[in-house]
This record gives C-alpha cells, structure tokens and sequence, in this order.
C-alpha cells in the first residue's frame, strides 16, 4: 500500500478482490471497463491478467455506461467498475438501459462514506444510491467483507436476468478511510 | 450529392455509405443521423439512438469489440460527437480493427435549433482523433471522395475516423422505430441468431 496515496486499496489478506474476479469468471463476463478507485486496484490487476477479458479503462465512467450497452449488442457480458464519484458522471447516460431494457451490473467502491477524510469525496459519496435509484437502478449495498461477494453475485443476475442497471456499493467502512494521523 | 450550398447532402452521403451494407452494423446519434439512416432504409442491424447523447462512438466499440469480424460504423453529429469527445481517446487505445466513426459535420446542433458548435469556429475533430492516436482518418467534403470514405468503412484497418462537412439543412423526418428494447432485440438477433432470446 502507497503510504504517499490518499485512496486505501484493499489489504493483501482481504479475500474479497479475488471473490469478484472468481465471481466475474462465474458469470462469463467478457468486457471489463473502468476508471480506477484503489479499492478495486487488485480485481483490475486480475482482469488486465486475464487473457479473455477485455478491459477498457475509460475517460470518464458514463463511456462505460454506453459501452456496456455496445457490448450486450454484440452478445458480450460487461461490468463498469467506478467509485462512487464517477456514479455522478453516468447519470443521463444511464437512460439508456431503461430504452433499450439493457443489463448494466456496476460495481462501486465507496467513497464519501464512512470517517472520510476528504471533504470533495463526501457530497458525491453521500448522494449515490440516492442518485442511482433516482436512476431506476437497484441498489445492493455490502458493509461487511463477507458480504461483499453475495452482495455483486446478486447484483450481476439481476442486471442480467432483469435487463436493468444494478449497482453493488461497497462500503467504506470494509476499505476503511485513511486519517492521515488526524485520528 | 451536393446540396445548393456546395456542401455535401447529408441524406445522399449517407446512402452512399449504407450501399451494399453487407453484415454492417450501424449506431447512429441521435437525432438527424437516426433520420437519415432511417431515410435510406432501416435495417435490423441499425441501431438508432433516442438518447445517450455523447455515447455513440462508446457503444461502437463496445460493439465492436464483442464481435471481433463484423465491420462497425458509428454515424453521429458533430455535436453529438463533442460531448462524447474522450471516447476518441479511449477507442484509439483499444484499437478496434473493426470500427469506423464518422462525423457527418454541419457545424450546428441541428435538433434543437441550430445553435453554432465549436467545429463552426474551427475546432478540428480530425485533427482531434490525430492526436489520440487514430492512424487511419479523412476529412471529406466532395462526392468524389464519398467512394473512398465508404471503402474505409468496411477495410478491417481501422480504428478509422472522418469528417464529413455537409450541408446544414434538414431534411424530411423519418422516425426510426421508437421501442428500444425491440430495436436492441432485432440487432441482437441478427448478429447472435436465437441465443440472442437465451443468454444466461
Ligand atoms: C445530454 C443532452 N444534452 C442536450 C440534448 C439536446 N440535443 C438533442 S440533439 C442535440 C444536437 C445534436 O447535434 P448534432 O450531433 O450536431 O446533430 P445534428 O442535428 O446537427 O445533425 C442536442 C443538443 C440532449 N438530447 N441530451
Ligand atoms: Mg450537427
């Protein structure tokens, strides 16, 4: 972990990474898009690894709202991996899985959440399921390492067997805030 | 193919490039480019947009991506194309083969009013895409170079990306179907056959 970072990334021993990548395997997911949040920074490194998932990494995260729908016209299965801020940047672009009934699963890492330590994180942070749902999309939240992987497996099969938008958040409070020796 | 102004027509233009379509498949920005796609035949592999504006070339290649032989052409304004413009880095990286993005350039946001866009002023999406990284682009304003546009379309080596300058009048409306979902469901279809009804 960078000490220099004001993002936590995940510890080595939390099992919950490698559960979304097994999880993503599971549920044949082809394309993987994102912009990077540390708490996702390992699940990336898998999916870069793996030969048969294809990861754009986006410029801002409503691209992956329109290339999951790109993706699903071609018979491909795709997640958007985002922290909670870039849930802000995808909010018309998510029209389009009510036009066109698309499966759009999202996975996000919060941020704004719980004992932030930045305060640009937290108007963003605060409004996101809020925003989400206002969206039409359903919302499952994990604050729990064990609850991290049935919390996405369920968000996937209802994106894909709904044909909606779904979003996991996961929660501050598993990543943690960093104090910045303010505790 | 030209109109009165000495500009393009964008409804021959686009024609010219849907002629003998083969297995392309086509996401148009919303607005004009749906019309106009719509206007010179619809087509179970064309995908209109009613919305999502800025996500046309995204959706290109996301497509694209998924089915690595098909030729993909995104067809949009350029005021669609401006709000979408990261996409032109985002694609360039990739480097889908596959996919065509062009920009059929009236310098105007025609659909609301025909406000004036940044291209009017001389913002230059060829040069744009340049320097993203596309290796492959034109910048067309005759019908002489129509046919060479078109070709590009279907070679297999792109990303490729044009600007097509055209007249800015509009032209007769003709709705594509409205349903998103069965429009999805056709072009769905057409590519992946019934497993399109069956995925899991
Ligand atoms: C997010 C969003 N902002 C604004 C609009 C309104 N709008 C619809 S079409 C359009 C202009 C499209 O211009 P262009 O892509 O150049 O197409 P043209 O009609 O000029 O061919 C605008 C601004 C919208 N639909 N969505
Ligand atoms: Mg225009």
């Amino acid at each position: 972990m960078d000490p220099n970072a004001i993002d936590k990334a995940p510890d080595a021993a939390d099992a919950w990474p490698d559960q979304i990548y097994d999880l993503l395997k599971k549920h044949e997911i082809r394309q993987v898009c994102l912009v990077p949040d540390a708490g996702h920074s390992r699940l990336i490194k898998r999916c870069l690894a793996d030969n048969e998932i294809i990861v754009t990494t986006l410029t801002t995260e409503e691209e992956g709202i329109a290339l999951m729908q790109g993706a699903w016209l071609g018979g491909d299965k795709s997640v958007l991996l985002m922290q909670s801020s870039g849930v802000g940047n995808c909010i018309n672009m998510l029209s389009l899985s009510h036009i066109h009934r698309c499966p759009m699963p999202m996975l996000v890492t919060m941020r704004g959440d719980f004992g932030e330590f930045n305060p640009a994180q937290v108007p963003m942070g605060n409004a996101t399921q809020a925003v989400l749902e206002a969206m039409g999309t359903l919302v499952k939240r994990a604050d729990t390492p064990e609850d991290i992987a049935p919390t996405v497996d369920a968000v996937i099969r209802m994106a894909f067997n709904t044909f909606r938008p779904a979003a996991a958040l996961i929660g501050q409070r598993v990543i943690g805030a960093k104090t910045f020796g303010k505790d | 193919m030209l109109a009165e102004s000495g500009k393009l027509d964008r409804r021959e233009l686009t024609r010219a490039l849907l002629a003998d379509r083969g297995d392309l498949a086509v996401i148009a920005g919303l607005g004009a480019p749906c019309w106009d796609i719509t206007a010179v035949g619809d087509h179970k592999l064309n995908l209109p947009l009613w919305g999502g504006m800025g996500a046309a070339a995204m959706i290109g290649l996301g497509l694209a991506q998924a089915q690595p032989t098909r030729p993909v052409l995104v067809l949009t304004g350029d005021g669609e194309m401006l709000m979408g413009i990261g996409a032109l880095a985002t694609i360039a990286v990739k480097k889908p083969k596959n996919l065509a993005i062009v920009v059929q350039d009236n310098e105007h946001y025609g659909e609301t009013g025909m406000q004036e866009t940044a291209t009017k002023y001389g913002v230059d999406l060829v040069a744009m895409a340049k320097g993203a990284g596309f290796k492959h682009t034109m910048f067309v304003t005759k019908p002489e170079e129509v046919p060479a546009l078109r070709a590009a379309i279907h070679a297999g080596d792109g990303p490729f990306f044009a600007v097509a300058k055209i007249d800015a009048g509009s032209k007769k409306l003709v709705l594509p179907p409205r349903d998103g979902a069965a429009i999805q469901h056709r072009m769905r279809e057409a590519i992946l056959g019934d497993a399109a009804y069956h995925q899991l």
